[in-house]
């Protein structure tokens, strides 16, 4: 098999803080493979962010610490010099952010600042920046972009700023694309528009995205393979179909019974994984799960459970119970209402 | 745009009635206070004040005075200041030239200096440079003017002033710059730095904390996911967003120091400008003379904030069609 286009290794990314040291990202190794979407998916706070930023070498906190490392194309990011990494961001490795409305900045209009990025990796005739910025906007399906070029943000609805956005990190060609909760701060809608706008750039364009979300319905869709985290680790990462319709962990179940879903019998209440992530500067020992996890058992307590394939087929999770046992209380957990009528 | 510059001019025009009419009301109608009395030197004869009265108009309403003075100001253009008998307009437009000469030089180096230094303690942040930058800037907000001045008085033009390092120094006073551009220069270099010191410190920490502020947007960690350097992160994006406050700031104090609010500086200077002319007139509760520079400096200030609004549209947007 070819060489990964990324591939993060063991990463640890840690805050010292007031209280001790956060260890916000624990542990995680993943790769990501030439045009291929991989999806991460946890709720807030489960390093999903920390750990696009780490590879972007986004993260300005001075107190910030890193540990393993993160391969490029081979290279190791973690030890590149300032204005290596420069070439590497926005060319190579781009990025589109959550929050549309305050990620573009509100004093240039939206064409200067994709010109922007296109002159800083190119050098560029006079106009081509321009004529190719129209391109962009275009291909993001912006209406009338030869006008719109000129407007600023702020005339722009939120989720035709997200497209922008895409359109600013497509404007280099990057072979990566990272997406962090591209579609949280919109509307349904719209949401499937920009997810499906994502689909088709990223066969356009033939960049592997990374997409975060905390949403499994957005990457249900778009995701060759899906990493679910929690607490700073991976708890379950397999392609989709092993996620949706095999997956291992308690934490996956939970995340899978709060879906709202139009395609069962009878519609119910949806179910909330109770309680909250441990906190990330004393870890409990044994599994980070286990204090909301209505399957714990002893083992849980002392041991914490490893990452490694217990199926087989390369669907890793990080789960003590053994396979056989899962079904049952699987399918209470992700359809409690087939469980009640069986 | 047109539109907004001629609803600034009306409104320029609104607040300048408004003005003229509250100085004035404070000054001839506040009991206790008697123009003519003033003016009419130790122990008047009750004969004395009341030609003085009908000389000067005082014996009439205060409505027909205030229009009366209104004429003197802007349509004769002849009032005569109480206490030198002198024609106030041509004095206040002697004196426009001093203060603007020395306001727009100390405006320069304030600007200048307070974004270099705002600007390095925020790069520094973190090292020895920001806190001591800041202590620095705290120190030159809190040195009264008046100290200072007399301060670098004493040194460059007594103690020191044989040393090789003043002994260019021009004796206190102003050359107006048609005359001599060297000895313009020479002489308001002192009061330049003097008027400069409190804004530098002001603005440097205003910018700052403006920078560090723009700093966590979220449009800024895209400028920098575009690979952008560092430099230019800073320069086209954090600075650029930040100076807004900057601007609004810098043109309110620009008016007010204009409008003679340098006063303090004039007098220590010896500069013959519209704060010092107004100290005078304080001094010798010389009405007319109090009367016009307060329109003045109220004219200036009130365009000054129409020109913060004009900037404010410059760089921000978002202003534009509001």
């Amino acid at each position: 098999m070819a060489e990964p286009l990324l591939e993060v290794r063991d990463l640890k990314v840690s805050f010292r803080t007031e209280d001790g040291i956060v260890r916000a990202v624990d542990g995680i190794s993943f790769t990501v493979n030439e045009g291929e979407v991989l999806g991460i998916v946890g709720e807030s706070g489960s390093g999903k962010s920390v750990t696009v930023m780490s590879v972007m070498r986004l993260i300005t906190d001075p107190n910030v610490m890193y540990q393993g490392e993160i391969l490029y194309k081979g290279r190791n990011l973690m030890g590149l010099s300032k204005d290596a990494m420069r070439e590497v961001r926005g060319e190579e490795i781009a990025m589109i952010f959550q929050d549309p409305m305050t990620s573009l900045n509100p004093v240039y209009t939206v064409g200067w600042q994709i010109e922007e990025q296109l002159n800083e990796h190119n050098s560029l005739k006079k106009g081509q920046a321009h004529r190719r910025a129209i391109e962009l906007l275009g291909q993001v399906g912006i209406p009338k972009p030869e006008q719109r070029i000129d407007d600023y943000p702020h005339q722009f609805s939120g989720g035709m700023r997200q497209r922008v956005m895409i359109a600013l990190a497509l404007s280099c060609n990057p072979d990566l694309l990272i997406a962090d909760e591209p579609t949280t701060a919109l509307d349904v809608t719209i949401q499937a528009q920009i997810l499906e706008l994502i689909k088709d750039l990223k066969r356009d364009f033939g960049s592997a995205v990374v997409l975060i979300t905390h949403d499994l319905g957005v990457v249900a869709d778009i995701a060759d393979r899906i990493i679910v985290m929690y607490a700073g680790r991976i708890v379950e990462e397999g392609d989709k179909d092993q996620i949706f319709y095999d997956p291992q962990h308690p934490y996956t179940w939970g995340l899978l019974g709060s879906i709202a879903r139009l395609d069962r019998p009878r519609p119910r209440r949806l179910t909330a994984i109770a309680g909250q992530p441990p906190s990330m500067i004393n870890r409990p020992a044994g599994c980070s799960f286990r204090p909301r996890c209505p399957q714990a058992f002893d083992r849980c307590k002392v041991e914490d459970p490893l990452l490694t394939d217990k199926v087989g087929s390369g669907h890793l999770d990080a789960c003590h119970l053994a396979v056989e046992d899962k079904h049952a209380r699987r399918d209470a957990t992700i359809h409690p209402e087939l469980a009640e009528s069986a | 745009m047109a539109t907004f510059i001629i609803r600034r001019l009306l409104w320029l025009v609104v607040v300048l009635f408004a003005i003229s009419i509250l100085v004035f009301l404070i000054f001839f109608a506040t009991p206790g206070v008697d123009p003519a009395r003033q003016m009419a030197g130790r122990n008047p004869t009750a004969a004395t004040i009341k030609n003085i009265k009908h000389e000067f108009g005082l014996d009439r309403p205060l409505p027909v005075r205030y229009g009366l003075m209104m004429k003197h100001i802007f349509i004769s253009r002849d009032l005569i200041s109480y206490g030198s008998h002198t024609k106030v307009i041509p004095e206040i437009l002697a004196a426009a030239p001093v203060t603007f000469s020395l306001i727009l030089g100390a405006a320069v180096i304030w600007i200048v200096f307070s974004i270099l230094i705002g600007v390095a303690a925020t790069v520094f942040r973190g090292t020895f440079i920001d806190p001591l930058l800041m202590i620095l800037a705290l120190i030159g907000i809190s040195l009264p003017v008046f100290w200072l001045g007399e301060m670098v008085n004493l040194v460059t033009q007594s103690r020191a002033h044989g040393f090789f390092l003043f002994s260019w120094v021009p004796p206190l006073g102003y050359t107006p710059l048609t005359q001599d551009p060297v000895k313009w220069f020479e002489g308001l270099i002192f009061p330049w730095l003097t008027l400069s010191v409190l804004y530098i410190g002001f603005y440097a920490r205003v910018l700052r904390a403006n920078l560090i502020e723009t700093e966590s947007e979220d449009y800024v960690r895209t400028a920098r996911a575009k690979g952008l350097s560092e430099r230019r992160v800073l320069m086209r994006h954090t600075l650029r967003t930040s100076l807004i406050t900057f601007v609004s700031l810098f043109g309110l104090d620009f008016g007010v120091l204009v409008g003679g609010g340098a006063l303090l500086v004039e007098v220590v200077f010896g500069l013959p400008g519209i704060g010092y002319l107004t100290y005078n007139a304080l001094t010798s509760l010389d009405l007319p003379i109090i009367m016009t520079t307060v329109i003045y400096g109220a004219f200036f200030i009130t365009l000054a904030s129409a020109m913060v609004d004009l900037v404010y549209a410059w760089l921000d947007p978002r202003v534009r069609t509001a």
